[in-house]
């Protein structure tokens, strides 16, 4: 930017890379067949696997609970479709290695009627009911970061949550899930957030959006009901405010302390997929065995909004959707922060928002003829990161293996891997392959000490 | 499907890239420096096209042999010894021989970029490195100046441009001072009309202050300069030169001379914004522009020389790394917005 003009209702710096969202975002959200195999691994958050509690060979109908949370941080597992569970094993995920997974065989000739639990009732639940009910149905965080959501509303020791903050930014090019959730599940939407506020004690709640989604901005406000504190508000358009820190920053102008939580500012951040999800489940009893994600990009074919069962491989939905003869690269999210697909055969899981391909085309862009150039010190980087590292200094650092100066003057470890300096960087230094690598690194010493 | 069986390619995101890249913006800082060579062509005739030739023949050849005597791909493709000839080029006298023009030449991209590490090592700029070894080997070359607009300029070449290697070079053409030289030691002012649209004696590319601008503004608009670092340079220079003005206006030239005047409009805009050797922050770049402008200003009234530009840039180029030890950007959360 020439000038730091200081603009209401953003964060400062990030960077706006091209939207791609009139691809998908028209799209209504359609259901996914079910493949002939869902494998489900037993860990799709953050925290502790859950332990299976169906047998091989065991039948289950969809929705029934396949495994519980083993402790607090951790959720429930619940059967994305009505079959036979043919074996329990290691499968492959998304960074290589294999984890504890069941695999699912889907009956053909079921109706797949969902297996309905116990209901948590809106008007007579308690704070911690609605918590555990949360937990039970095996709610993570669907905006890609899959921590078990429970664990967040419980305010820690001394600290009280005013405000619930519901992020419906989804500011990844191509994606549109959160955008098609907001236009098709309003209702859904608002009774979650009875259900967030009543877990919290918030006194009320923001929706936070983009202004690319004026319209979902718009049915949101004509639905709100009268007696819920809710309010509306569109920020302009920057990624990568869908950051729990930008967005708190942009909607109250407060920083959540380095290395702090939403709970040090008197907040708590929700997903709207995730609340919507909340309200379509609880009433019912239900777990997530499906989610919306949208399956976009140059390489695939028949782009759009989906409702998928868990555990459908990477390959299937691609099959489904065909992809271009120059397909080359697959990553689940978004392309700034989506982790490249190295085995088709992993499942989509709880985190997954969403399925890009890219053709050679854009990928010749991106690494072909891009060349790696020594850092000229031009500061687009300094000037993109929104939490006001030093990416060019880090960068050097990481190349002399300097991790601890980087963890510790630097402030390696509040990275949160966005991306805009690795984007803006006009001599294409890998600097979050750096970061990654220097943050493991960094770990691993203070694991050694 | 097919499609699927084949190998994907993996790699780490993010997985699009904004589309700068180091050969476009040292490409555009080239392109912005074409008019001002222009200028210095129409104004000092055939002898400043040969000088601008050969400095930027000259960089670019050394930095090419160099990079293929020790065995590394030649990183003339990326432009930025282009820029560093052309700079270097431009802040020469018109006439000088073109032997020292190529002996600074090969300085400038041998020891003041190449030696360094070459593109984003160069601790100082490469062309005024080869400058001020040219002031140092060669004190009275490179402070003899041609006429502008001299009658035959585009007809017949200075004597002094094809003097032999280490001879003494002999001067035929009417020599002039430059405004700042008139300044220092006759108390001569020239007018601001002259000056500003580049009238006047002086190095091949620093005499019209409008079309430095003009490049620079074109890089502003495209991202690819920091502004506050002129910027920042200007307002020193015009605020401490307006205070003595006001002192002593006979003594202390006000500040549209000190602007105008001399190498100050080309240093601020094409030397001091070399993004390898300024600082990384705002605060930091405004801080650097500060010490610039005052040390132009220092040298300027109080130094034995008439010209201070080079000599300001160089020491702030040294400064430039701790000042970003200095001033760093507040990270986010540990400030005073902090919650």
């Amino acid at each position: 930017m020439m000038l730091d003009l200081v603009r209401k209702d953003s964060f400062r710096h990030g960077v706006h890379p091209p939207e791609h969202k009139d691809e998908t975002c028209h799209l209504a959200i359609r259901r996914f067949p079910f493949a002939p195999v869902l494998i489900v691994p037993l860990s799709q958050h953050l925290g502790a696997p859950a332990i299976p509690v169906v047998r091989e060979g065991q039948e289950v109908t969809r929705g029934q609970t396949i495994a519980e949370p083993d402790g607090f941080v951790s959720v429930a597992m619940h059967a994305p479709a009505s079959g036979v569970i043919k074996k329990f094993t290691l499968a492959p995920n998304i960074n290589g290695s294999m984890v504890p997974s069941v695999y699912l065989q889907p009956h053909p000739a079921s109706s797949q009627e969902v297996d309905d639990g116990e209901p948590c009732d809106i008007e007579t639940a308690t704070a911690d009911e609605v918590i555990t009910a949360i937990q039970r149905a095996g709610v993570v965080g669907l905006g890609g970061a899959a921590f078990p959501t429970h664990v967040k509303l419980k305010a820690p020791e001394g600290k009280r949550l005013d405000t619930l903050i519901i992020n419906g930014v989804e500011c990844e090019p191509y994606l549109t899930t959160d955008h098609r959730v907001m236009l098709e599940q309003t209702a859904d939407i608002y009774l979650g957030i009875r259900y967030l506020l009543r877990a919290t004690g918030a006194k009320e709640a923001i929706i936070a959006i983009e202004a690319n989604k004026r319209d979902a901005a718009q049915k949101l406000q004509q639905h709100i009901p009268e007696d819920l504190p809710v309010t509306i508000r569109v920020c302009p358009v920057k990624y990568p405010q869908g950051a729990e820190k930008l967005v708190i920053k942009s909607l109250l102008d407060v920083e959540i302390p380095s290395g702090g939580l939403p709970a040090d500012v008197h907040t708590i951040c929700v997903n709207v997929a995730t609340t919507a999800e909340i309200g379509r489940l609880l009433p019912h009893g239900r777990g997530i065995q499906e989610r919306v994600i949208t399956i976009g990009g140059p390489g695939v074919q028949r782009k759009g909004n989906y409702r998928i069962p868990i555990g459908t491989t990477v390959r299937f939905a691609l099959e489904e959707t065909g992809v271009a003869n120059n397909v080359s690269r697959v990553f689940l999210g978004g392309p700034m922060m989506g982790a490249a697909v190295s085995n088709l055969d992993i499942p989509i899981t709880k985190g997954t928002s969403g399925i890009t391909a890219f053709t050679t085309h854009e990928t010749g862009e991106a690494t072909g003829h891009h060349k790696i150039y020594p850092c000229i010190h031009c500061a687009r980087c300094v000037e993109s990161c929104p939490l006001f590292l030093n990416p060019s200094q880090l960068g050097l650092l990481a190349k002399n293996e300097e991790y601890t100066e980087m963890a510790g003057q630097f402030h390696l470890m509040d990275c949160f891997e966005c991306g805009a300096c690795s984007y803006v960087c006009p001599s294409h230094i890998p600097l979050v392959q750096y970061f990654r690598l220097a943050k493991k690194m960094v770990r691993k010493l203070s694991e050694a000490t | 499907m097919s499609e699927l069986k084949k190998n994907l390619e993996i790699g780490s995101s993010p997985h699009i890239m904004s589309g700068d890249s180091v050969e476009v913006i040292m490409r555009n800082v080239v392109i912005a420096l074409l008019p001002v060579c222009a200028f210095a062509i129409y104004t000092f005739g055939v002898a400043a096209a040969l000088v601008l030739a050969t400095a930027t023949l000259s960089c670019v050849a050394t930095e090419h042999f160099l990079c293929k005597i020790t065995g590394k791909a030649s990183t003339i493709g990326d432009w930025s010894v282009a820029i560093t000839g052309l700079l270097y080029g431009l802040t020469l006298p018109p006439d000088l021989p073109l032997w020292m023009v190529a002996i600074g030449g090969i300085f400038a991209a041998g020891v003041g970029k190449f030696l360094f590490g070459g593109l984003g090592s160069n601790a100082f700029n490469p062309a005024l490195i080869g400058r001020a070894f040219l002031q140092a080997a060669f004190p009275q070359a490179m402070t003899h100046w041609a006429q502008p607009l001299g009658d035959s300029r585009f007809v017949e070449l200075p004597t002094s441009t094809l003097a032999l290697p280490f001879a003494q070079p002999a001067y035929d053409a009417v020599t002039a001072a430059t405004p700042l030289a008139q300044m220092k030691f006759d108390s001569i002012q020239a007018a601001n009309r002259e000056l500003l649209f580049g009238l006047t004696s002086g190095s091949a590319g620093e005499t019209c202050a409008l079309l430095i601008l003009l490049g620079g503004c074109y890089l502003v608009i495209r991202r690819m300069m920091n502004w506050r670092i002129p910027a920042s340079i200007f307002a020193t220079v015009g605020l401490i030169s307006w205070m003595f003005m006001l002192y002593d206006p006979a003594a202390f030239p006000g500040p549209a001379f000190m602007l105008f005047s001399g190498g100050l409009m080309l240093g601020a805009v094409f030397m001091a914004t070399d993004m390898v050797a300024s600082p990384i922050t705002n605060a930091g770049c405004w801080l650097y522009g500060f010490l610039i402008g005052s040390l132009v200003v220092v040298i300027r009234y109080w130094g034995g020389m008439p010209e201070g530009v080079m000599y300001a840039i160089l020491l702030a180029n040294a400064v430039s790394p701790h000042i970003d030890r200095l001033i760093r950007p507040t990270v986010f959360g540990t400030g005073k917005g902090a919650g």
